[in-house]
């Protein structure tokens, strides 16, 4: 799933500056189980909305209302009758939300609450963990399902390098090597000749540094 | 056991604390209360293993966001004691008020 955590309160309050009728809008796709914006965090950050207006003196009108997914226009659509009602769209989706909200409705101010963080999994509950890049040629073919491209702080190809250090990576204790996990995996699989391949410099062409991506499936195209 | 505890407390019962939510403490600032504390068992006698335990957390989280806010953290709370320790809730209610009077009312209210 996409990873999000929200946005300090602070910066949320200092962005509806000068806004009173609020529009507090959630996803019920990967933020809802990442817990940071489905209609239950909706909800939290409309009740601290309204504190904050009330510490204030002001009387703010904070609605809320959460879609199946942010990222598809047909369920962005289904705010067409509310958006004139408000000075403000808050949206607790991932990056993709607020942008879709700001196409779909060029006269309306469209903000982000939550900071986009990365591709990953819950590795325990409450916590969540970075898996992919999203780099556009997968590889982890190669590392028996494990990337170095996002879980090598160095994103190397044929690791691991020099900092390598009980299992952990150099730039901190808190964070695994995954190259000493590669390695261990294969060993333990009596694989280890696999690493003896030299891996050539990845083309990134189809990762973010060819530009802004899209992907076409003719098939389904109207 | 009948025991005397401040009357502008007002109790809401719930099965466990671990139902107490973190919308449940805001709404109650919300609404205009000057504080809100829950009361739960003692740590690792929840009779759901780790009601109280959530509890805390999520009363940490509400302090943490009333912080935030520039609003007095201590204004939220939560207190650990046995079912049959009448007088001990009783004290904790006093606390509360004590503490709240202390800081007046909630600037939600002005
Ligand atoms: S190799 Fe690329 S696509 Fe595959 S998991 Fe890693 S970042 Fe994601
Ligand atoms: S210590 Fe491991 S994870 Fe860290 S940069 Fe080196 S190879 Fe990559």
């Amino acid at each position: 799933m996409i990873v999000a955590d929200r946005k300090p309160l602070k910066e949320i309050l200092e962005m509806l500056k000068g806004y009173n009728r609020i529009l507090v809008v959630g996803c019920k796709g990967c933020v809802s189980v990442c817990n940071v914006g489905g209609s239950k965090e909706v909800g939290i950050l409309a009740s601290i909305l309204k504190i904050a207006g009330k510490k204030n003196g002001l009387n703010l009108k904070v609605d809320e209302k959460t879609l199946e997914r942010q990222c598809d226009p047909e369920y962005v659509d289904l705010l067409k009758d509310m958006v004139d009602d408000y000075d403000v769209i808050l949206s607790m989706a991932c990056g993709v939300g607020p942008q879709f909200l700001s196409e779909r409705y060029p006269e309306s101010r469209c903000l982000p609450a939550v900071n986009t963080t990365f591709f990953g999994g819950a590795v325990q509950h409450g916590v969540w963990s970075e898996r992919c890049a999203g780099c556009g040629t997968c590889v982890i073919h190669f590392f028996d399902g494990m990337c170095p491209i996002a879980r090598c702080s160095k994103s190397l190809l044929n690791g691991p390098c020099g900092g390598s250090a009980d299992g952990k990576c150099e730039i901190s204790k808190d964070v695994d090597c995954i190259w000493d996990m590669i390695v261990r995996k294969k060993m333990e699989q009596g694989r280890l000749d696999d690493l003896l391949k030299f891996m050539p410099a990845k083309d990134w062409t189809t990762a973010r540094d060819g530009g802004p991506r899209k992907s076409v499936r003719e098939e389904l195209v109207q | 056991m009948r025991l005397p505890y401040p009357s502008n407390v007002k109790i809401i019962q719930v099965p466990c604390s671990g139902r107490v939510d973190i919308l449940h403490l805001l709404r109650a600032i919300e609404d205009g209360a000057d504080g809100v504390y829950v009361a739960g068992c003692l740590e690792g006698e929840c009779h759901y293993i780790s009601g109280n335990l959530k509890a805390k957390k999520r009363v940490q989280y509400v302090k943490k966001v009333l912080e935030e806010l520039d609003l007095e953290p201590e204004r939220v709370e939560m207190f650990n004691l046995s079912a049959g320790e009448g007088p001990r809730f009783a004290q904790i209610a006093r606390e509360m008020v004590e503490r709240i009077k202390g800081l007046g009312p909630s600037p939600v209210n002005a």
